[in-house]
């Protein structure tokens, strides 16, 4: 594993402008959600991930963040990313799961990847292969019940290969995660399950790594990351976020707002 | 058919790329099966749209995948992780149902499956309907794509020789049109027909594969201006008469008069065996050969 601050910040902050420059040019929706897990997929993609392991988007609505973490690895061109929601795009607005290296399944109806991840992590056991499988989910998604299936399933059989990691923004299609159906509290409720939990500020990159570098011991690890929809633009922690596109002023303000936090 | 399913599985168990999941099902039934896999073989649980999703996940690194359950638990339940996490990556993964049509009776509506070849279909997903035990070591091998293999009981006549495996088989010949049947109703046919002459009966095709393109050109010479009748323990939306039928159309190939029998479901709101629903549907031995002596 690599950490370097200075490299992951200025990674952080040329993705996020472009993640933001890619939903106004696109004139799509779901920003507030990819900005809520930005900082962690950097974090993860940059500093933690080695070239066998496998990593499953179980938020598929997040994709911009992906495509756009991919594209700082430079396994994407910006012309690639450019065809984001357009028409003959292997880059639809919720992943495909063809036609992108290592986008290995199509994501976006919730509840899906945790299992899928449970899965390659049993067959990495079961093939003796040192490979580490991360599912990001959204905390809505753990309204699913499909989540806890996985959750139970992975716990009984052990698979230490595993790390779930749920970007906790609270908010959800219609509501706040609390109003809408509260999981609260998510961590104790998980951790009632047997498993090891660990919370940290999802746009903390130092904490970030802190938690997914901590070692896994005979369990799947989850991590919390408690992170705000929508950072650093007008409408943070609005439902706004969840669906509209930028306008010219809020586009204007978030690129202006981007500043390193070192 | 579930034992013969067991030993044709087991043959495949020293191939380490094979991986069997079940959903809690296999009493009496898979113990051996079991201990051929050793760690290839794994208990999901009752939880199979989890079920799914981790069969998606051992294919894409490499395993051919055997998930098992009642059938209705491996297609209704897991619906949308079929359609997204295996069809749309095109897995190697055959979901085993067993007990298809009313084949679990008594067990009551929830236990039977009498829609689950169209909703395998409609996503793409090859469906195998074996007929006989014999067929169990053809239709479990050679899984490279989504499959939905449908087991049933074998109702062939004792003493009846089965030819090899094949999707659609002339089991018996006739010279009064052709009957189809879906899988075991196959043998069904065969029971309620074997003892006519000849000339007094249909060929009966056993149709075990049945897809968007699936009618043999045999068939198709045997088909016109002569009675067809089809039979299948399967509701009539997106079963195998109205796919054979359309691709009758679709050739302009016509038979003389076409009579369907399928499952109706529960017309008087009761339950009871498989012989009691299929006897409801038209679809015992009687039931068969009435229909084809009174349409001669």
């Amino acid at each position: 594993m690599k950490y370097s601050k200075l490299v992951i910040f200025k990674k952080i902050l040329d993705c996020k402008k472009r993640l933001i420059q890619l939903h106004h040019h696109s004139n799509s929706g779901h920003i507030g959600s990819n900005l809520s897990c930005l900082d962690a997929l950097v974090v993860l993609h940059h500093s933690v991930m080695l070239d066998n392991d496998r990593f499953i988007l179980s938020k598929g609505h997040s994709a911009g963040a992906l495509y756009i973490t991919l594209w700082s690895l430079g396994r994407i061109t910006d012309d690639q990313l450019d065809s984001f929601s357009k028409d003959d795009s292997f880059f639809p607005g919720h992943p495909s799961g063809t036609g992108i290296p290592g986008l290995l399944f199509p994501t976006g109806s919730l509840g899906h990847g945790p299992s899928i991840s449970a899965g390659l992590a049993l067959a990495s056991k079961t093939q003796n292969l040192d490979r580490k499988i991360y599912c990001l989910c959204s905390d809505g998604e753990w309204q699913e019940g499909s989540c806890w299936e996985a959750l139970i399933f992975s716990v009984h059989n052990k698979l230490s290969n595993l790390t779930i990691l749920i970007d906790q923004n609270g908010l959800q299609g219609f509501g706040t995660t609390e109003e809408v159906i509260s999981c609260s509290d998510l961590t104790a409720r998980i951790s009632s399950f047997g498993v090891p939990v660990l919370k940290c500020n999802g746009h903390d990159p130092g904490q970030i790594y802190d938690a997914l570098a901590s070692p896994n011991e005979d369990l799947p690890k989850i991590i919390i990351l408690q992170t705000c929809k929508g950072n650093g633009t007008l409408f943070e922690n609005k439902l706004e976020s969840h669906y509209l596109p930028f306008s010219s002023e809020n586009y204007n303000f978030s690129l202006s707002n981007l500043e390193p936090v070192l | 058919m579930r034992k013969a399913f067991a030993s044709a599985i087991i043959q495949l168990a020293k191939n380490p790329n094979n991986f069997f999941l079940s959903g809690d099902l296999g009493f009496m039934a898979l113990e051996d099966v079991r201990s051929a896999f050793g760690n290839r073989f794994l208990n999901a649980g009752v939880s199979e749209q989890n079920m799914i999703g981790v069969a998606s996940g051992l294919a894409k690194e490499g395993f051919t995948v055997y998930a098992y359950s009642i059938a209705p638990f491996i297609y209704a339940r897991p619906y949308e992780q079929i359609r997204n996490d295996l069809c749309m990556p095109g897995l190697p993964v055959c979901l085993v149902g067993n007990g298809g049509g009313y084949a679990y009776g008594h067990m009551g509506p929830t236990h039977h499956a009498l829609e689950d070849c169209a909703a395998m279909l409609a996503l793409g997903v090859q469906v195998v309907v074996p007929a006989f035990d014999e067929d169990l070591p053809a239709v479990v091998t050679n899984v490279n794509s989504p499959v939905y293999l449908r087991l049933g009981y074998d109702a062939k006549p004792q003493g009846f020789t089965v030819s090899e495996f094949a999707p659609w088989r002339k089991i018996l010949t006739g010279a009064k049109g052709n009957l189809v049947a879906l899988g075991p109703l196959a043998g069904v046919a065969a029971q309620a027909l074997i003892d006519l002459a000849c000339e007094a009966r249909p060929n009966i095709w056993a149709v075990s594969k049945f897809s968007d393109n699936m009618v043999p050109v045999s068939f198709l010479h045997d088909v016109l201006d002569k009675n067809l009748y089809v039979i299948e323990e399967h509701r009539a939306a997106g079963g195998l008469g109205m796919t054979l039928a359309s691709q009758l159309f679709q050739k302009n190939v016509f038979p003389k008069r076409y009579f369907h029998r399928f499952a109706i479901g529960y017309p008087t709101g009761t339950y009871g065996s498989q012989a009691f629903h299929r006897k409801q549907c038209g679809l015992d031995s009687e039931s068969i050969k009435n229909l084809v002596l009174n349409n001669s």
